[in-house]
């Protein structure tokens, strides 16, 4: 067996392990929070009656070890279940809402990373003129603001004084390709503010540590442009730390999201894990915690791949 | 006087008001008569609905947890969706009264204990089926089973018996209630096919909507239900609301256009958005309080005069003006205010008053140690800062009081009820023996101040039989004196509904029993 394939065939056996410890945490952490389904559900109107038979209905009698492993059992077979609080088909409600999730992460990936690249290149290739410092200076201001102040910020600006977009972002099915993307620009632009610099800071410092290398002072020697050193010689060589702090981007714009998702009302995975964990509904929480725990896993491991097929020495072990 | 013009126009425009008063008013007000003719002709126009269209309304208080089951609503967009698609047996209109709505008669027992609902023939639910009274018991009977989680357990529970005989409905109650009707104004008792036995979150009513699209915590769409018993009052072609529980953008999505409607302006910015161009501020006085609650069965508020200190140490007016931005008015101690029937307006209003709290303090005989007031931001908003000033307050009046700050998760599950002194609030009920038995009652389930009194319970229950008028509100007051000196209620403000409306938006109402003209904005209002 190539030792590539076998590589990647033992990371996804790990994954899988870590899956499963996931969601063992994640149903310990719901089960220690204060309160239960019930509870959570009635609010302030819990009649002792109401309660009882509220509990009664969604199970929460049985011991919690039992209700783990019917919902693994459940899993397992391919059945998420149905939401406690009310009544759902789990994998239903977030195959949409998982579908909403990529579409802004996409839209923000698609802007964000080869603007990242470029301007650690050119920040890279004029270190510590001005160019370098305006690209650093901008976005060091942009992930420095929080990211509801960016989102409010962005509201008053494109909403209020320029009317182009409009403030609560939703989609639906039905939407034109345009509609959608119209409706998304908001926290589309959030987004690339907040990834930006770290993508671009990490492509700019890989490159200038490559650029201390004898063969590029070869390079320069033999009168190669700068540019050209840059992009032939020194990026290829770079690759791996950059794709890596891409990849952790990307997961990050998947899982990590939910203040942007609840500021602009946008109707994806975040706002719908947000509302579940605030009414204990358990089986929903633990569906949407192995969904981003699989993207996370599923995306450094492919950080890994890539990382190894861009060095030769890994590539061709001996 | 611009104030006064608008009122004096939209009385116009909902037919309140002649042309003949119209101008010797306007004239009054130093406005020539040319120009009050040329006013009048405008006004008057605007009063003929017009027809068509799709209102879009943002709205706070949903999550992606709610159900169309309307046993299950309990937060403010699933009270707007039932009430959207759903028809109830009867509705409380804005000015207090009972409106008939399914039910076309209503009458009972000379003793209040037998009450008869006339049901209206050819009411249609959406899926085509006829409306029967055997629907309405049925309807009842899901929300009384004892199995059931229903939010409206605790109204109906009361009910003894009920049958349907041809179009009539019959309930009898285990006693006297000359208050049932409103009862049923409830918004989980919507009418459904069955009872929604077989599938309550259906969706499938009697309502002036059918609906389209329901994804909770994102949208809920509807269209026009051509079938309506009562379509001629209906001028929308449909309604959809959207979910948006971020005040900002909320607020935002109003002023750019995006929705017609938002609820809950935070008071904060009503003063800047009255200056916005074609937006109004609604604000109704409604009967929702917020209040700062104590258990009278425990230390150190088992003491009635610590009570009475903690009352008289609380600077209502400077609450209303600050946490409510105005838009409010200041309570008494007791749950009831003028927005309620048989209301007792000479009870004297309880003020700040520090000598007297001191008084009160000294007499409790209190050891000094700091007095716990929990409080989290979702209390009610601004509970957090209303607190801070309480405390300011009452330090002025030498009583050492403490904030502890709570957190909003599980809240009303962990201090709510639990602890001996907390922040809350309370919807209001549309009528006085309602709210009273809901949380006064020794053996109320939502006696979150532990107050058992026995006179007070007889009083209620005796009120309850009363149907001479004037009796009830002399029963009433003095449950509401006995409350106010002895219970372990704060009661600093009663908050009103504040909705921020689309000068494209005509026929709107400030209807103090619910948010967005209690649910009922989409069936009553149309678009210029």
């Amino acid at each position: 067996m190539h030792p590539l394939l076998k590589l990647v065939i033992q990371r996804l056996a790990l994954g899988f392990l870590l899956l499963l410890v996931v969601s063992a945490v994640i149903f310990l952490g719901v089960e220690a929070l204060p309160g239960d389904t019930a509870q959570a559900i009635l609010g302030q109107s819990a009649t002792p009656q109401a309660l009882a038979n509220l509990r009664e209905q969604m199970g929460l009698n049985d011991p919690p070890l039992t209700r783990y492993f019917d919902w693994l059992g459940g899993v397992m077979t391919g059945d998420l279940g149905k939401s406690l609080t009310n009544g759902a088909d789990i994998a239903q409600a977030i195959g949409q809402r998982l579908g909403n999730t990529l579409f802004l992460a996409a839209c923000a990936a698609v802007i964000s990373v080869p603007l990242a690249l470029i301007l650690g290149l050119i920040a890279a290739r004029y270190a510590g003129k001005w160019p370098d410092k305006v690209i650093s200076a901008i976005t060091l201001t942009t992930i420095s603001l929080p990211e509801f102040v960016a989102a409010y910020f962005v509201i008053y600006l494109l909403t209020q004084v320029i009317p182009l977009f409009q403030p609560v972002a939703m989609v639906f099915p039905g939407m034109s390709f345009g509609a959608k993307l119209h409706a998304v620009a908001l926290p589309v632009i959030v987004l690339v503010m907040v990834v930006l610099a770290h993508m671009m800071r990490m492509t700019r410092a890989a490159i200038l540590n490559v650029m201390q290398s004898a063969y590029i002072e070869t390079a320069e020697l033999k009168g190669v442009r700068p540019m050209q050193i840059i992009w032939r010689h020194a990026f290829p060589n770079a690759i791996a730390p950059i794709v890596s702090v891409v990849v952790l981007n990307l997961a990050y714009l998947v899982v990590g999201v939910v203040v942007v998702e609840v500021v602009f009302g946008y109707n994806a995975l975040g706002q719908f894990l947000v509302d579940h964990v605030t009414k204990r509904d358990l089986p929903v929480v633990q569906a949407v915690g192995l969904v981003f725990a699989g993207v996370y896993i599923m995306l450094n491991i492919l950080a890994d791949v890539i990382a190894i097929f861009a060095n030769p020495r890994l590539r061709h072990p001996k | 006087m611009k104030d006064q013009l608008d009122r004096i126009i939209e009385a116009t425009r909902r037919g309140r008001m002649s042309r003949r008063e119209f101008i010797s008013r306007t004239t009054a007000m130093g406005i020539s008569a040319g120009l009050a003719s040329a006013l009048y002709g405008k006004a008057a126009q605007a009063q003929e609905p017009k027809k068509g269209g799709i209102m879009r309304m943002g709205m706070a208080g949903g999550e992606s947890t709610n159900s169309l089951d309307p046993a299950l609503a309990a937060s403010e967009v699933p009270f707007q969706v039932n009430l959207t698609w759903g028809e109830t047996l009867v509705d409380v209109a804005p000015d207090g009264t009972l409106e008939l709505r399914i039910a076309e008669e209503v009458s009972s027992s000379a003793d209040a204990k037998e009450w008869k609902f006339k049901i209206r023939q050819g009411v249609e639910f959406h899926d085509g089926k006829t409306l029967t009274a055997e629907d309405v018991v049925a309807t009842l009977k899901r929300h009384t089973d004892e199995k059931s989680q229903s939010g409206a357990l605790g109204i109906v529970q009361g009910i003894a018996d009920m049958k349907a005989e041809g179009d009539m409905v019959t309930l009898t109650l285990a006693s006297a209630n000359a208050d049932l009707p409103f009862l049923m104004a409830d918004y989980h008792l919507v009418i459904q096919p069955g009872g929604g036995m077989d599938n309550p979150a259906a969706g499938i009513g009697a309502g002036a909507f059918r609906v389209d699209v329901n994804e909770p915590g994102v949208r809920h769409t509807f269209t026009r239900f051509e079938n309506y018993w009562d379509a001629g009052n209906v001028h929308l072609d449909g309604t959809e609301f959207y979910v948006m529980n971020d005040n900002t953008a909320r607020t935002a999505a109003l002023q750019s256009g995006q929705v017609h409607v938002i609820n809950r302006v935070d008071p904060k910015i009503v003063g800047l958005l009255q200056g916005a161009a074609g937006i109004k501020i609604r604000s109704a006085a409604g009967r929702g309080h917020y209040v700062f609650i104590m258990h009278v069965d425990k230390a150190p508020f088992d003491n009635n005069d610590l009570r009475m200190a903690l009352k008289y140490a609380i600077n209502r007016q400077e609450m209303v003006e600050k946490i409510l931005g105005g838009l409010g008015t200041i309570g008494n101690d007791f749950p009831i205010n003028k927005a309620y029937p048989l209301f007792d307006d000479t009870i004297e209003q309880r003020e700040y008053d520090a000598a007297k709290a001191a008084e009160h303090y000294k007499k409790s005989g209190h050891d000094g140690s700091p007095i716990i007031l929990r409080a989290a931001p979702g209390a009610f908003p601004g509970a957090v800062d209303a607190a801070n000033l309480f405390a300011a307050s009452a330090k002025a009046a030498g009583i050492p009081l403490e904030i502890k700050l709570e957190p909003d998760d599980g809240y009303w599950t962990n201090v709510w009820n639990v602890e001996p002194f907390c922040a809350s609030y309370w919807g209001g009920r549309p009528v006085q023996d309602q709210m009273y038995s809901t949380a006064y009652l020794s053996t109320a389930d939502w006696n979150d101040t532990k107050f058992k009194n026995a006179k007070f319970d007889e009083l209620l229950l005796a009120a309850r039989g009363e149907l001479d008028q004037d009796k009830r509100k002399g029963i009433y007051s003095e449950m509401a004196h006995i409350l106010r000196d002895e219970g372990g209620l704060i009661l600093p403000m009663f908050n009103d509904f504040v909705c921020g409306v689309s000068d494209q938006v005509q026929g709107w109402i400030d209807d103090p029993n619910g948010e967005l003209m209690n649910g009922r904005a989409s069936g009553k209002c149309w678009l210029a």
